[in-house]
């Protein structure tokens, strides 16, 4: 058992330093979504031993208001990490503190660390704009610009003065990279607000990895689509696993044990004095291993549907 | 959301216990209600049908194609005052706009409104919005005489004491353009490596110019009726030349209207009337245009 | 503590060899400094405006009243800062003048202004609603200047003289308030109105709930919980009436002189400003310098005036 996952792991992270050179064709390369079925069995480390992010004693303030406590999360490359939990566990507000997108809440406060790539971005001296070139986010809402969907996808390497030999074949790759070029191919030159709500998540999709990311933040992307949009996105974010990594919070547990590798529980605990919650992690497995065996008592309720 | 929650339970609400509302106390009060929305309207209307049928003789060419004219006041015209409001309008609109919208970005999408320079800068704001024209006009005075220019009532000093009176205006509703933008559009582009002011130039303004256009539109409307400031900065009454500059004597159509309506003579006032029209025309216009703007390119989120 | 990360022991992975170092310093951004530079310098303008405005009539103000000492200013009461052989800088004629025409105005505005303020937000459908408020506010865009017209050739003549058969003056100071009073309808039905229906529906559903009608339910509760916001736009209201110039210069008169019967002509303290303006005073005679002294009076008033609205405005937007 040890063994085969020692094995399957080599298998697994050996492709990792091919991220590297893959990210320069970013998208380019992924196949149909009938590929997909390879992933199913994937077999994953138990211990990460090489994360692509990590937080250490992470404590998050809006204000006076402590949000979240004492977080202690590890991302492996190439992985889907989950966060799940009830309302106003700070499971958001821990994912939006991984590309410094908390800075623009007014009154927010980050204690702790953050480690990209053994470096902590909250450290003196990062600039925000630079972690979230390496760091992309996509949104709960579908939130295209007012522009052409060419226009959209080439947003983000027209703003942050990337060099691109070719626009032309960075949109086309990017939005193969989302499968939505055969969508879009004829009419790119339209304003993205024609599209459907699932095409237009995945254009903000297309529009991430058109940046050459590493790390992919999803905030709960599926909670404004029907099930066969989300059922296409799932199936994207699967795909996606071959060249970055991602971080989805998620309200919804089926999408969790669906699409995730490991998967975090967290709670919100009541402070005695105030009464304001803060949130907290609770527990952090493989996801197999946190849906069948929870280790803790609170996370064994929620998934069971008895509370949350 | 929550707003609309509200709007709705109120529809609700505004169709619940109609038959408490019928006695006859509610119904005098509703009357009353009705009275006071609709008293405006009847006041508008008594004015222009009034005014109209008073300047209705000099509904002529000569009232905009000729100079004033005291010797022959049937045919005096207000040439100058409408080229000179058009002019200082244009010389307005060139100094304010810029500043307001500059401002307005700086208070909504830059200022960390927690330093207690930008609360007192909002503070200050509310307050400038209420402060009397006339005041505008005194501290023109002292401000282009600190530049050096004495003489009096040229076309910038009136530029700059209309463009201080409406700098509020813009402001605030620039503000509220640049407000309605939803955030999410703001934070696609930060996510992306996109600095504030690329968000702010590529996304926030470029959503927000026709909320930004009918907002200036109408300060600028107000400001072709300003007559106040214009007067105190000592702009001539009696002007028979088109204005040609900044630094040019002028009149405005307002000023005009007011010296003919304090002369005695029946004929001026006939024409002041008729000049009035003139002018709610050109007020009318500039607020049909906003309103147009608005209709054809505002976008709802 | 109670945090139970579970990390069981794995051999380490061969992807712990890569991670080149990551640059997240980041560039330099000039230009963002600079237009955020910019931006805030455009902010300031507005405080240098006000700045501008304290010294820009201080300066000559205080001139003044090395002539003329401030208590014979605000205490006295004939002005007649013309009369060559008899000066006299009693201000009083102004301000009460003033007074007079702004307590006709708010008779006129409040009422009115409520009214419109009331239907709109507890009687109208949202719909309704945005197609009423731009009925009201059209009032506000007609120019002071045409309002001043109106009192004087339609008001004065035909409504007071002709048809309630008031004995009074070409110019006097009843058309003069209730032309204003019109004209800052809109100020006060606009504030209000946010005031009324930032009420929180519980309390109108609770007035329902103990089977009161609109009305009753209008006036006793919404009116009183909405009472600091309503005064707020009165007091704007106000703050507009005693600052407007062009009405009160045109139908009110030019003779200062202190009386509190609105049926005279009187002249008020922007009329002053806006007749002397005009004039041929050199720049820094006693004369010209009453300008100034005026316009501070002025400024001061509606300084006062404004913070207490704005003071007013904030508490109601945080009882809710």
């Amino acid at each position: 058992m040890v063994k085969g996952t020692n094995m399957s792991t080599h298998s697994v992270t050996a492709s990792s330093p091919g991220t590297e050179a893959n990210r320069h064709t970013a998208g380019g390369s992924v196949g149909s979504l009938s590929d997909v079925a390879q992933e199913i069995e994937r077999h994953l480390p138990d211990k990460l031993m090489d994360p692509i992010m990590e937080t250490s004693l992470l404590n998050i303030y809006y204000g006076d208001f402590h949000a979240v406590h004492d977080v202690n999360l590890a991302f492996g490359r190439n992985e889907i990490t989950a966060l799940i939990g009830p309302s106003g566990c700070g499971k958001s507000t821990v994912l939006r503190s991984l590309n410094r997108m908390n800075d623009l809440v007014p009154g927010a406060r980050v204690e702790g660390a953050v480690n990209y790539q053994g470096q902590n971005i909250y450290a003196r001296g990062v600039d925000p704009i630079a972690v979230r070139t390496h760091v992309g986010m996509v949104f709960q809402k579908p939130n295209p610009f007012p522009k052409s969907i060419y226009d959209n996808v080439a947003y983000g390497p027209r703003v942050t003065g990337m060099k691109v030999d070719d626009m032309d074949d960075l949109v086309e790759g990017a939005l193969r990279g989302a499968a939505l070029w055969d969508e879009v191919k004829d009419k790119l030159k339209q304003s993205a607000y024609g599209l459907s709500g699932g095409q237009q998540q995945r254009l903000c999709i297309a529009r991430t990895i058109a940046t050459k990311p590493n790390v992919i933040l999803m905030d709960e992307p599926c909670s404004a689509l029907d099930p066969i949009a989300t059922a296409r996105v799932e199936d994207l974010m699967l795909q996606l696993t071959q060249d970055y990594t991602i971080v989805i919070v998620t309200h919804n547990m089926q999408q969790a044990a669906r699409v995730s590798d490991r998967t975090a529980f967290f709670t919100a605990r009541p402070d005695e004095t105030t009464g304001n919650r803060t949130g907290l992690l609770v527990e952090y497995n493989l996801t197999k291993q946190l849906f069948s065996q929870p280790s803790d008592q609170r996370t064994e309720d929620y998934i069971s549907g008895r509370f949350g | 959301m929550a707003a609309y929650a509200e709007t709705a339970a109120k529809t609700v609400l505004a169709t619940a216990g109609r038959d408490r509302d019928r006695s006859v106390k509610s119904l005098v009060f509703l009357g009353l209600l009705w009275f006071s929305l609709f008293f405006g309207v009847l006041v508008l209307v008594a004015l222009i049908v009034s005014t109209a049928l008073e300047g209705a003789p000099r509904f002529d060419s000569d009232l905009i194609t000729r100079y004033s004219s005291t010797l022959s006041p049937e045919r005096t015209g207000f040439r100058a005052g409408i080229l000179g409001s058009l002019m200082v309008i244009l010389a307005t609109a060139a100094m304010a706009v810029p500043i307001g919208i500059a401002a307005a970005l700086h208070l909504e999408e830059f200022a960390n409104k927690e330093r207690w320079y930008n609360k007192f800068i909002e503070v200050n704001l509310q307050n400038l919005a209420a402060v009397p024209s006339v005041v505008y006009g005194l501290l023109a005075v002292a401000f282009v005489t600190l530049m050096g220019i004495h003489q009096r009532g040229l076309v910038i000093s009136g530029a700059v004491a209309l463009s201080l009176l409406i700098l509020p205006v813009i402001i605030i509703t620039t503000r509220e353009a640049v407000r309605a933008v939803p955030r999410e559009i703001r934070d696609g582009s930060m996510a992306l490596g996109a600095t504030r002011w690329q968000t702010t130039w590529k996304q926030t303004l470029p959503s927000a110019v026709p909320g930004i256009a009918t907002g200036t539109i109408l300060g600028l409307s107000r400001a072709i009726g300003e007559a106040a400031p214009l007067l105190i900065i000592g702009t001539a009454t009696a002007i028979r030349f088109d204005p040609n500059g900044l630094m040019s004597q002028f009149t405005a159509l307002p000023l005009e209207i007011y010296s003919t309506t304090s002369q005695s003579r029946e004929d001026f006032r006939v024409a002041a009337a008729a000049a009035i029209i003139v002018l709610l025309v050109m007020i009318l216009a500039l607020n049909g245009l906003a309103i147009f703007i608005r209709n054809k390119f505002q976008r709802s989120w | 503590m109670t945090t139970t990360t579970t990390t069981p022991a794995g051999p380490p992975s061969p992807a712990g060899l890569r991670g080149d170092p990551v640059d997240l310093s980041g560039r330099s951004r000039p230009g963002e400094a600079v237009i955020r530079g910019v931006l805030f310098a455009a902010a300031l303008v507005s405080v240098l405006t006000t700045v501008g405005i304290v010294i820009a009539l201080l300066r000559p103000a205080v001139e003044f009243f090395r002539d003329v000492p401030v208590w014979e200013f605000l205490g006295g009461t004939r002005w007649a800062p013309n009369d060559s052989g008899n000066p006299d800088f009693g201000v009083w004629p102004l301000v009460s003048a003033t007074l007079v025409i702004t307590v006709v105005a708010l008779v006129v505005a409040i009422p009115l202004g409520l009214g419109a303020a009331m239907y709109l937000s507890e009687y109208a459908s949202p719909e309704m609603r945005r197609r009423l408020k731009p009925i009201v506010e059209l009032l506000a865009g007609v120019p002071s200047v045409v309002y001043g017209f109106f009192a004087l050739t339609f008001v004065t003549p035909n409504l007071l003289q002709k048809v309630l058969h008031i004995d009074v003056g070409f110019t006097n100071a009843l058309a003069a308030g209730l032309v204003l009073g019109v004209m800052i309808i809109p100020t006060i039905a606009s504030l209000s109105e946010d005031a009324l229906f930032a009420v929180p529906l519980s309390l109108r559903q609770g007035s329902f709930a103990m089977g009161a009608n609109r009305m009753q339910t209008t006036l006793r509760v919404v009116l009183p919980a909405a009472m600091s916001g309503v005064a707020a736009a009165v007091i704007l209201g106000l703050s507009r009436a005693v600052g407007e110039t062009m009405i009160v210069a045109l139908a009110a008169g030019s003779r200062p002189h202190l009386s509190l019967d609105p049926r005279e002509g009187m002249q008020a303290m922007t009329g002053y400003i806006a007749s002397t303006a005009g004039g041929e005073n050199p720049v820094g005679s006693t004369s010209y310098n009453t300008l100034f002294a005026v316009g501070l009076l002025l400024f001061v008033i509606t300084l006062i005036i404004n913070v207490i609205s704005i003071a007013l405005v904030r508490r109601y937007r945080q009882e809710y």
